[in-house]
């Protein structure tokens, strides 16, 4: 039995200590806007002018012609014309270059006689993604300036023509992956942290034993605190989605409510673990630090949001089921994305659910044996 | 049996830590009214006690009863029947003093009809009217501490449990937040509280005394000083410190503890006192200018009891 006027009374308290503290407020509202407009600034995914270096020992029109294929590309920005080998190391070691094509002197002859023509591409491996991405790049390149070689500029139809069209997010974009997997990991920010420290700021100052001793009920207590909380997330979920569709042109393409709804189970599953984690830690500091490991860094790495679920080593893969944000990430791009509706994210919604319910039970269950102890 | 007018029984009341015996077959009966207090050591388990009987904590073996609820059962009942003061100061800092009443009264049901009349009262009583708006961490500790008394008694509890309530707080607001236990007790609400000041010990209606765990004493102040079997001296010397460590082991010599400038000595008997207390001092080269038998102070017993039930357990 919930006494209505106790729970509200904890909410409502709940409300004025979060008011005037700012660190709290930063945390609810500050960090959430800033971390979007970092990720979706800072962090793209999308590989673009890259820095090239090109050897060209050929020196025909040939050759030129290839450059000229891969300048006019977008993808890579030719900036140094090296004069012999010894410069290929030195360039890259500094970092001017992430990538030398080496043109070799026989090149256009090659071409021009019909034999395969050896071309050679040198990668600053060091960040393995950008260099798998620019050599997938210059393969490409390659392959359609060797087919209007082969063709000589005339139409031609191949066998199999394959014609691929990206649905969802048309320009494969980063940001419109980024944004919607923010709003997830924001939401697990919100939770883990903010609502780590409520608990645990009550037993080290001593107000916990307080409210033990009056009627106040266990479940009464969590779900007081959980109210205020759940408010802030839902206002960080419209705050995020709105900078994310006005300043970043992310599209919007499914229902704000069912967001809304999806959002609410979530937070409150999230919400329970951040407060079952400041039952048991009963200090801010261990708390923070428990809230970070346990739901900030799994939300950040193992949700799907930086890393791809479908490459990670088998166990690691069994660990992200676990991970709520794992499927809180589906929803939000889903929505936003591809406009889809309960039809598809339903598996998502009651994975939640179940989520919120175990994790409040969890809140309260703990939280009973604490104060008993 | 308990009867109508008992307001808290402990019945062989036990705690166990792991293999640590914090409360051990701890009996009494507070009967309604009574400013009932409970001095000892730190680590006597008074805290522990408290909490046993406020449903904070469940007892590892024993029972009891609160407001005729059982602490075993009906912790929740008890919570509705009790205002509760812990020895941490535990209001919130970060509310201001209304926000605060507003929050307990809330908690403990008052009605929403009475509540203003109840905050009125509180700020009153806490001497709190022009303090009202302000954050309750920056008020000074004592009236921090009449605050958390109006707090705890927002819903009128017929029992007052209040752990250390003063500690830490200047004896001016101590006296004055003994006035407010006394305008209480005189309401008819039950008053059980733990100390270690002896003063405040004085105030009780009954005293029980802790070490160790175990209840060694319980009584009213007067009929505890005067079950002191063994006489107490005060002494003059011109070295007390110098005469605490002559006498300290002195055969005959149960204790010996400044007062100030003065020695109180306890004696096994009364017999030769002087003329043998003179020879142990003279043995040390300790002048002696004279001496008297006393009433002892509660601190005294309080000092002989402990000793004889083993010693306080931090020494």
């Amino acid at each position: 039995m919930l006494n209505r006027t106790r729970l509200l009374a904890v909410a409502r308290k709940e409300v004025i200590q979060l008011r005037r503290d700012i660190r709290s407020l930063i945390m609810a509202f500050v960090l959430p806007v800033l971390l979007l407009v970092l990720f979706g600034y800072a962090i793209s995914w999308d590989v673009q002018n890259i820095e090239t270096g090109v050897l060209d020992r050929d020196g025909s029109a040939r050759s030129r012609e290839l450059i000229d294929a891969f300048r006019s590309s977008g993808y890579f920005d030719i900036r140094k014309q090296l004069e012999d080998e010894d410069e290929i190391d030195r360039l890259l070691d500094r970092g001017g270059v992430r990538i030398v094509l080496v043109i070799p002197t026989d090149f256009s002859r090659d071409v021009g006689a019909g034999r395969p023509a050896r071309l050679q591409a040198i990668v600053d491996g060091s960040d393995a993604n950008t260099a798998t991405i620019a050599l997938g790049y210059a393969r490409a390149i390659v392959q359609s300036y060797s087919r209007n070689v082969l063709f000589q500029g005339e139409r031609v139809t191949t066998p199999i023509e394959s014609q691929t069209r990206v649905w969802y997010n048309e320009e494969l974009l980063s940001r419109n992956m980024i944004v919607p997997g923010l709003v997830a990991v924001i939401m697990m920010i919100i939770a883990a942290m903010l609502t780590s420290l409520t608990i645990a700021r009550e037993w080290e100052r001593g107000t916990m034993e307080q409210l033990a001793a009056t009627p106040v009920g266990r479940g009464e207590v969590v779900l007081g605190k959980l109210l205020p909380y759940v408010a802030i997330g839902l206002i960080d979920v419209v705050v995020v989605s709105v900078i994310g569709v006005v300043l970043f042109d992310v599209p919007f393409r499914g229902n704000a409510a069912l967001l809304m709804i999806l959002s609410t189970a979530f937070l409150i599953g999230a919400l329970g673990l951040g407060i079952f984690i400041s039952a048991v830690s009963r200090s801010q500091l261990l708390a923070t630090q428990m809230a970070m490991i346990l739901t900030f860094l799994p939300a950040f790495l193992l949700s799907g949001f930086m890393y791809a679920i479908e490459v990670m080593p088998t166990a690691l893969e069994a660990i992200t089921y676990l991970v709520p944000a794992r499927y809180f990430l589906v929803v939000t791009r889903g929505i936003f994305l591809k406009g889809v509706g309960v039809e598809v994210l339903r598996v998502q919604g009651l994975l939640m659910i179940a989520f919120a319910v175990v994790g409040l039970a969890a809140a309260i269950r703990v939280f009973k044996k604490e104060i008993a102890r | 049996m308990m009867s109508r007018d008992t307001a808290v029984v402990a019945d062989g009341l036990t705690k166990r830590f792991g293999d640590f015996v914090a409360v051990e077959d701890v009996s009494f009966e507070v009967s309604s009214g009574e400013i009932f207090g409970f001095l000892g050591p730190n680590g006597a388990g008074k805290t522990t006690t408290m909490k046993m009987l406020t449903g904070l904590l469940l007892p590892s073996a024993g029972g009891g009863s609160v407001a005729g609820f059982d602490i075993m059962t009906e912790a929740e009942a008890i919570k509705r029947n009790i205002g509760y003061m812990s020895q941490l100061f535990s209001l919130y800092a970060d509310l201001t003093v209304d926000e605060n009443i507003a929050f307990f009264a809330r908690l403990y049901g008052v009605p929403v009809d009475r509540r203003r009349e109840r905050r009125d009262w509180v700020v009153e009583m806490a001497g709190l009217d022009d303090q009202v708006d302000r954050l309750t961490g920056e008020l000074p500790l004592g009236w921090k501490q009449r605050l958390a008394l109006g707090c705890a008694v927002l819903h009128e509890p017929p029992i007052l449990f209040l752990d250390e309530p003063t500690s830490g707080v200047d004896p001016i607001s101590r006296r004055s937040f003994w006035d407010l236990i006394y305008e209480l007790a005189d309401r008819g609400t039950t008053v059980f509280v733990t100390t270690h000041y002896m003063e405040e010990a004085e105030y009780c209606n009954r005293l029980a005394l802790m070490n160790r765990g175990q209840l060694i004493a319980l009584d009213t102040p007067a009929r505890l000083r005067e079950g002191m079997e063994q006489p107490i001296f005060e002494i003059r010397v011109d070295s007390a410190p110098r005469a605490v460590a002559a006498l300290q082991h002195a055969e005959g010599v149960v204790d010996a503890a400044m007062f100030g400038r003065e020695l109180h000595v306890t004696l096994e008997s009364d017999a030769d006192a002087e003329e043998r207390l003179r020879r142990h001092l003279d043995e040390r080269g300790v002048s002696f200018s004279g001496l008297e038998r006393i009433t002892p102070a509660l601190e005294d017993v309080f000092v002989a009891r402990v000793r004889a039930a083993g010693g306080a357990p931090v020494d």
